[in-house]
């Protein structure tokens, strides 16, 4: 373990960097862009979740005074079958171009059809109603059990299954069905001496980030585009709209604002592209905006499941054999996050027989995108209800089961990679020493229930420069979109390896013009990578500095250290130099110093996490009351601790939204019928107790600081937690989600008969 | 659609303007005044980013249309720190690292301070209580309520 004492900055808790703009109101968000001539575009949106486009006529809309540019999916480029990579998942361009403005059929909806430039939003919106489309419904399918079955309405005719690496040759919804194997599961589970198997069902559910979706365009005659947006990739956003509008990476820059979160749904581009066509076509800079129904029923959420899951266990308490099934809901367009569901799947045990089976289903709702460890809490809240009913079988503690079954060092999983050093076993030693786990529930319905989870993280590109200021400051450039508080724990890891203050370091958040090529915010990657490319930039400059002042005292450059800010002449003691002395010599010999890295770090420290939750079952009512929350996670080593709590608390939360209330609920003919804050039910601060934290530090062997990812772990453990809590407050085990007060209270009272 | 004048104290400034009568205060606040720190984030009263105090009272200033302030007083994100710096809310959500991606952050403020105006020394259920019509979807509101309970002290 790293002991907070080695570092001087790193640990500490300095005031973010952004702070000041964020609690005044100053920091620029995407939809506050403004620009002379500016206009407001917005968009038309299917009313039905599947029908053929027959025709649209956009003649009365271009008519209305105050209506400079109209924009349908006939303004789009063909796309080719090209597959774009996103960073945090895949997508075949046709289908993004499709979904940006559809083509000749709409599949889910709030699908885009058409969009409008004009003076005002007012003028914008009221021409959306002038715009024609004729439509053919279509029988939509929602479920995705349903779309698997022969007979379903199909939502694209040219899709074809491809199973095991071979095509069905026919069409269907299942886009692709896949399967990872480690041992002899059929031949284990026929020697199991205890094995629990059950069916799990999750609704969709979305990120809920608080800012909706905008971009803003301006195209100039020389065919350059500027494009402000909220984004986690302004990188990733310029390749989309460069492949969508078959224009040059070269031609267009990407500005990202502030971003109001993303939690994954603001990687793939919506509103980029059409305000890009509306700003052509009008010649004046467009600003698109969502609003809250556009932006439920029409960016991505995460999908609905349908999994199932067996589990063998020998008497002693030792997992033998497990099994899985997993069928996501992709949403209109293939591309869930099945696959890694189905490596996150049993990823925190030490199996030796496992059996996965994935499947990638289109069904009538929107495109699934990226959230928070995608994939991974569908199927965690599957295994760890599971877990809980053999340990309730084999009457073991639920703790002392994982740390008998936990993965360590050494385990394979089912996927094929063996794990480097992780700290899952450590997660779980920690919640047995806390209060917390031997503290008296106190009350009658109330029930404790614990359960792990895993996500890998990932480790990407990341480009950084770093200029010295003449007063021993630091400018850093950076590319990654500052979600929650990077620009300060990237500024940290430069700031510990220069031997400066964290308050020395000024992060900028650069334009895909100012700064190296950076994948997106995503899979808990920034802290470790663009933390990585500052420390190597910092190391950058070190060198530099070393050369420096080894000129100026006519000494050689192996001659002089540099510890923790100050550089020494070894063969002339005397002679140092703090890094601020050095800054300020450094115009008068020779010129500034810039620090600069590019990196593609390979050594992603893999995150686990155990969660420990009291809750309350009014067994009237249903309803579920978070008494008491703990989050233990292995976050490798803590930047800054406050944002990594933050992390915790925040994934934690969201979890529990999705266990207890959150989902998109729809109505007979594929409409939802919730697409708003008051009905789509997330958890507010009235609904929770605070949010306790314990940081596990096992250091990542493959980061200079030992870091891990941080932020999307979190939210995998909460559903699978509370079912267990539930039911042993109330002895039900609930196996759909959300678990809300009209489920819990019908399998009460079915228990009770 | 013509324009109305209207005459109001938007953070304690006279301040005049002319607004659609359709358009919400939130739309004047930001797109006449470009006051954009007040945030939409549903425009129907269900998330409080866009709060703002209206003669002291805290409201969703996308439920309330421009021309209604016409004489009133509005102090909205903008009018919370002056030049002698931040207010101790404000001080307290930077110290307590309350926010994250921010976007909820001036909404959260204001209404902290409507609360804290009236009950200086608030509990932690009378924070949470006061604060439900405000969302955040990063913190998981932990580190909010602390810094408006330190706020408190």
């Amino acid at each position: 373990m790293t002991k907070t004492s080695e570092y001087r900055v790193i640990g500490t808790r300095p005031i973010r960097h952004d702070g000041v703009d964020k609690v005044t109101g100053r920091a620029v968000y995407g939809a506050d862009v403004q620009l002379a001539g500016l206009l407001h575009g917005r968009v038309l949106r299917s009313p039905h979740a599947h029908a053929r486009i027959r025709g649209i006529n956009i003649k009365r809309a271009l008519a209305l005074p105050g209506v400079e540019a109209v924009v349908t999916g006939a303004d789009m480029p063909d796309a080719g079958d090209r597959v774009a990579e996103l960073g945090e998942g895949a997508i075949v361009l046709r289908h993004l171009s499709h979904n940006t403005l559809a083509k000749d059929k709409v599949l889910y909806k709030g699908h885009a059809v058409a969009a409008v430039a004009a003076a005002n939003p007012h003028v914008a919106e009221e021409a959306l109603g002038m715009i024609e489309v004729d439509y053919e419904p279509l029988p939509p399918v929602m479920d995705v059990q349903a779309a698997m079955r022969a007979g379903a309405p199909l939502l694209h005719d040219d899709l074809i299954t491809e199973s095991l690496g071979k095509t069905s040759g026919k069409p269907s919804n299942i886009a692709k069905h896949f399967q990872f194997k480690l041992g002899d599961a059929e031949k284990a589970f026929a020697l199991a001496e205890v094995v629990i198997e059950h069916e799990f069902h999750t609704a969709t559910v979305h990120q809920g980030y608080i800012e909706p979706h905008s971009a803003t365009a301006m195209y100039n005659p020389d065919g350059n585009v500027t494009i402000w947006t909220s984004t986690q990739g302004a990188f990733t956003a310029r390749q989309q709209v460069a492949e969508l509008l078959a224009l040059p990476i070269s031609k267009i820059k990407v500005v990202p604002t502030e971003i109001g979160g993303g939690f994954g749904g603001k990687i793939r581009v919506y509103l980029e592209p059409v305000a890009v066509l509306l700003s052509r076509k009008s010649g004046r800079p467009v600003k698109v905006l969502m609003n809250r129904a556009d932006v439920f029923e029409a960016t991505g959420p995460t999908p609905g499941s349908f999994i199932r899951v067996k589990m063998a266990a020998d008497k002693s308490g030792r997992l033998t054999a497990a099994q899985a099934y997993l069928a996501y809901e992709a949403g209109a367009y293939p591309g869930s996050p099945v696959g890694a569901g189905a490596m996150c799947v049993f990823a925190c045990y030490d199996i030796p027989h496992v059996a996965v089976d994935g499947y990638d289903v289109v069904v009538n709702k929107p495109a699934t995108s990226a959230y928070r460890a995608p994939g991974a809490t569908n199927a965690a809240f599957a295994v760890e209800t599971v877990v809980d009913e053999l340990c309730e079988k084999l009457k073991i503690d639920p703790l002392d089961f994982r740390a008998k079954n936990g993965a360590r060092e050494g385990t394979r999983r089912a996927d094929g990679p063996v794990y480097p050093r992780i700290g899952m076993i450590e997660t779980v030693e920690a919640a047995r020493q806390h209060p917390h786990y031997h503290a008296p529930l106190g009350g009658a319905h109330r029930g404790r229930g614990v359960a792990s989870g895993f996500w890998f993280n990932i480790g990407l590109k990341s480009s950084a420069t770093a200029s010295v200021n003449a007063d021993g400051t630091v400018n850093l450039v950076e590319g990654s979109t500052d979600i929650g508080g990077t620009r300060t724990s990237i500024a940290m890891q430069l700031a510990e390896t220069l031997g400066i203050a964290a308050e020395d370091v000024h992060p900028v958040v650069g334009d895909t013009e100012m700064v190296g090529y950076s994948d997106v915010t995503g899979g808990s990657r920034v802290t470790f990578a663009t933390g990585w490319a500052a420390y190597e930039a910092a190391q950058d400059i070190k060198r530099q500095m070393i050369d420096r002042a080894a000129q100026i005292w006519s000494a050689k450059p192996e001659d002089v250290t540099y510890n923790a800010g100050l550089l020494q002449c070894q063969t002339d003691p005397k002679k140092k130099l703090t890094f601020k002395e050095l800054a300020a010599q450094l115009h008068a010999t020779g010129g500034t110093i810039v620090g600069r890295a590019s990196v593609d770090p390979p050594g992603v420290g893999g995150a686990f996490a155990t969660h420990v939750v009291d809750v309350e079952v009014d067994p009237d009512t249903g309803k579920v009351t978070i008494l008491r929350y703990t989050a233990i996670q292995d976050v490798g080593k803590a930047v800054h601790p406050s944002y990594v709590e933050g992390q915790m608390q925040g994934g934690a939360v969201q979890g529990i939204g999705w266990a207890l209330n959150e989902e998109y609920v729809y109505n007979d003919k594929g409409v939802m019928t919730n697409a708003s804050f008051l009905d789509y039910r997330m958890p507010t601060c009235l609904d929770l107790p605070m949010i306790d934290t314990v940081i596990v530090e096992v250091a990542n062997p493959g980061h200079p600081y030992g870091v891990r990812g941080v932020g999307e772990v979190p939210i995998v453990p909460p559903p699978g937690a509370i079912a267990n809590a539930i039911y042993h407050a109330a002895g039900v085990r609930l196996r759909q989600l959300p678990m809300s007060p009209p489920r819990v209270a019908k399998a009460i009272l079915a228990a009770a008969k | 659609m013509s324009k109305v004048h209207i005459q109001a104290k938007i953070n304690g400034k006279d301040t005049e303007l002319l607004c659609e009568p359709r358009q919400s205060l939130l739309e004047v606040l930001r797109d006449e005044l470009r006051l954009t720190g007040s945030k939409e984030g549903c425009n129907n009263g269900n998330c409080g980013a866009c709060n703002v105090l209206l003669d002291g009272r805290l409201v969703n200033s996308c439920l309330v249309l421009g021309v209604e302030v016409k004489g009133h007083s509005v102090t909205t994100i903008e009018g919370i720190a002056g030049p002698e710096g931040l207010h101790p809310i404000q001080q307290k959500f930077l110290e307590q690292a309350a926010l994250q991606c921010g976007i909820c952050t001036p909404g959260f403020i204001v209404a902290a301070k409507a609360l804290l105006d009236r009950k200086p020394k608030a509990t932690e259920q009378e924070i949470r209580h006061w604060l439900a019509g405000n969302l955040c979807r990063c913190t998981g509101y932990d580190k909010i309520v602390r810094a408006v309970l330190e706020a408190a002290r």
